[in-house]
């Protein structure tokens, strides 16, 4: 650690931690729930625990995403952040705001559009924080002594982040035109600046463990941002297939959603080269871990298992089944939560001054999480393949088949029990570490 | 061998062109002439129905023209499926709806919101959803 405001960056992986603990209990019931042991229905029923696991996988992901910038950009601007006071009371003010959506979302207080559940007088306190966020990361980035494009690239995905949460905002009469700029949300997001965010913490996290030059690493992370908007924001067509709007998008996102790929194949393969060619041997081997990791599961949890079912005249029949819950949850896992996780995983070492990494606990989280999440994932294919065919082809009811594959959650929740494994041993780990403190600062 | 510059003008003009195809697409898609919704039937009733839909979060169960939860059936063609009466006897139930043991949240709707949940419903029902219509209703042949 260099400066001593990066220390405001272990309080974000804190929460991320806490919020990742509650997001993982709320899938547990709904796992549960879909093998018919449905005794919190009265409390807490499918739609309340779904909305509860989905907005905190988002919310702990962005206290990640910012949580990374507070460490990075100091380190890349070369000076303070301009004010710790007011990161924490962004920090603060996100746990509260987030705090009182989860509480609501108990007692039929929310929007009820997927992903987007967060109601709208919150919805303001949302763009508070985030603008409180991006003018503490902004002044600190523009008053600094450099510009580098890693920070450019990483702050220009946080901007427009912030500046896409907009069109989710407007309330539209029709469900139609609603759907449509709702993706412009959350495929924006997840499919095209949150991998800005995601290769800017990875082009960091490489320049840092492999040693490779930054003019080389930051050369490519053009070339990988540059592939992931030239396919990604045309590839919101695959949202727009079968919601009620024109036929090109048939054309228009097949196309350019088959290319989705790309950017994360070009992404794991960026990762491995960097890897291989550093002359660097970083100690913290589980950070290294973690990044090449997330770089090739995103490949292939949103590049491959995405492409799996991108085409439109495979999309007929995944189009609102469990194939959807795959993709997602490794998709979701690999390019974000993975990445988060790396980041975590190498500064806290730091923030600490405790070098306890590589022992064979770090590792053992690594590795049982990641065993769990597969498992989870084919779990999720499995029952969503059977699914298609029986309700879409065979036309059987849908009750019928969800029973038929129920199967297939047994299988789900005792993978997920192992990934909660190794996700409570890495949070063990987190806290092994203690809090960060002034003594680690480097000489 | 490419350089930085290059690779910032690819990422720049890549972006840059294909955003403004993009808003381009989005001009043309909601165009009258292109509409697949049949919106000038869209009325207050229905309008009324999707805000019930919205503040239920029935999307965190259910799907609608695929879009949803997946614990719960597609409501896409429903009315055309079940009809009215059905639908209107489980939005009105005073227990947990779930005759095959998957349970629905007791909504106990009065008679007003119960119609404007069936306008809306029969309004997504008839928009054209380039063949998944067809998919995702028992009545269909393919």
């Amino acid at each position: 650690m260099k400066y001593k405001s990066q220390k405001v960056a272990y309080w974000f992986f804190a929460l991320c931690m806490l919020l990742l603990v509650l997001q993982l209990t709320y899938g547990f019931i709904m796992g549960f729930a879909r093998i018919g042991m449905d005794g919190l229905h009265e409390f807490i029923p499918f739609n309340t625990a779904r909305a509860v696991h989905t907005n905190l996988l988002v919310v702990w992901l962005l206290a990640g995403f910012m949580g990374a910038a507070y460490y990075i950009i100091p380190e890349e601007a070369q000076r303070e952040l301009v004010s710790v006071k007011l990161a924490y009371v962004q920090l603060i003010s996100l746990a509260v705001v987030g705090v009182i959506a989860v509480v609501g979302y108990h007692f039929n207080h929310w929007e009820g559009r997927k992903f987007l559940e967060i109601p709208r007088e919150l919805d303001y306190l949302v763009v508070v924080n985030v603008l409180l966020f991006l003018g503490l990361i902004l002044a600190t980035l523009f008053t600094g002594k450099r510009r580098t494009t890693t920070a450019l690239v990483l702050t220009m995905g946080l901007l427009f982040a912030a500046l896409l949460y907009l069109p989710g905002m407007i309330w539209f009469d029709s469900q139609v035109t609603d759907s449509f700029f709702r993706w412009w949300v959350v495929h924006l997001w997840v499919e095209g600046v949150w991998e800005l965010i995601m290769g800017g913490i990875l082009a960091y996290l490489l320049i840092k463990l492999t040693g490779v030059d930054r003019e080389v690493i930051e050369k490519w992370l053009y070339v990988i941002v540059g592939l992931t908007f030239l396919s990604g924001i045309l590839g919101t067509g695959h949202h727009y297939y079968y919601i009620g709007v024109n036929k090109i998008w048939l054309i228009v996102g097949g196309i350019f959603s088959a290319l989705e790929p790309l950017a994360f194949l070009a992404m794991a393969l960026f990762a491995m080269y960097m890897y291989r060619k550093g002359e660097k041997s970083h100690p913290n081997k589980i950070a290294l871990f973690w990044t090449i990791g997330s770089s090739i599961v995103s490949f292939i949890g949103a590049g491959l298992l995405g492409f799996a079912h991108t085409l439109p005249q495979t999309n007929i029949y995944t189009h609102g089944t469990l194939v959807t819950a795959m993709h997602g949850h490794y998709a979701f896992w690999g390019a974000y939560a993975m990445i988060v996780l790396a980041i975590i995983s190498y500064a806290i070492p730091n923030m600490t001054g405790r070098k306890r990494y590589n022992n064979s606990a770090g590792h053992l989280a690594f590795w049982l999480s990641n065993i769990g999440m597969l498992g989870m994932t084919v779990a999720f294919g499995v029952a969503g393949v059977a699914q298609v065919y029986l309700e879409r082809k065979m036309k059987l009811d849908f009750m019928d088949v969800q029973n038929e594959i129920s199967i297939h959650f047994v299988v789900l929740i005792l993978c997920a029990t192992m990934f909660t494994s190794g996700i409570l041993m890495y949070i063990v780990e987190f806290l092994k570490y203690g809090k960060p403190t002034d003594e680690a600062l480097e000489a | 061998m490419l350089s930085k510059s290059q690779a910032r003008t690819f990422f720049l003009g890549g972006t840059l062109v294909t955003f403004l195809a993009f808003i381009g697409l989005t001009v043309y898609s909601f165009q009258p002439k292109n509409d697949q919704t049949n919106i000038k039937k869209l009325d207050a009733k229905a309008i009324k129905g999707k805000a019930i839909w919205e503040a239920n979060n029935c999307m965190g169960c259910h799907t609608l023209m695929g879009e949803g939860g997946y614990y719960a059936p597609e409501l896409t063609k429903v009315i055309e499926r079940r009809g009215e009466g059905y639908v209107k006897a489980v939005l009105q139930s005073p227990i947990p709806w779930g005759p095959k043991g998957r349970k629905m949240v007791k909504y106990e709707m009065n008679d007003e919101d119960t119609e404007a949940m069936i306008a809306f419903l029969k309004w997504v029902g008839e928009i054209d959803l380039n063949g998944f219509d067809r998919v995702v209703s028992p009545l269909a042949k393919d």
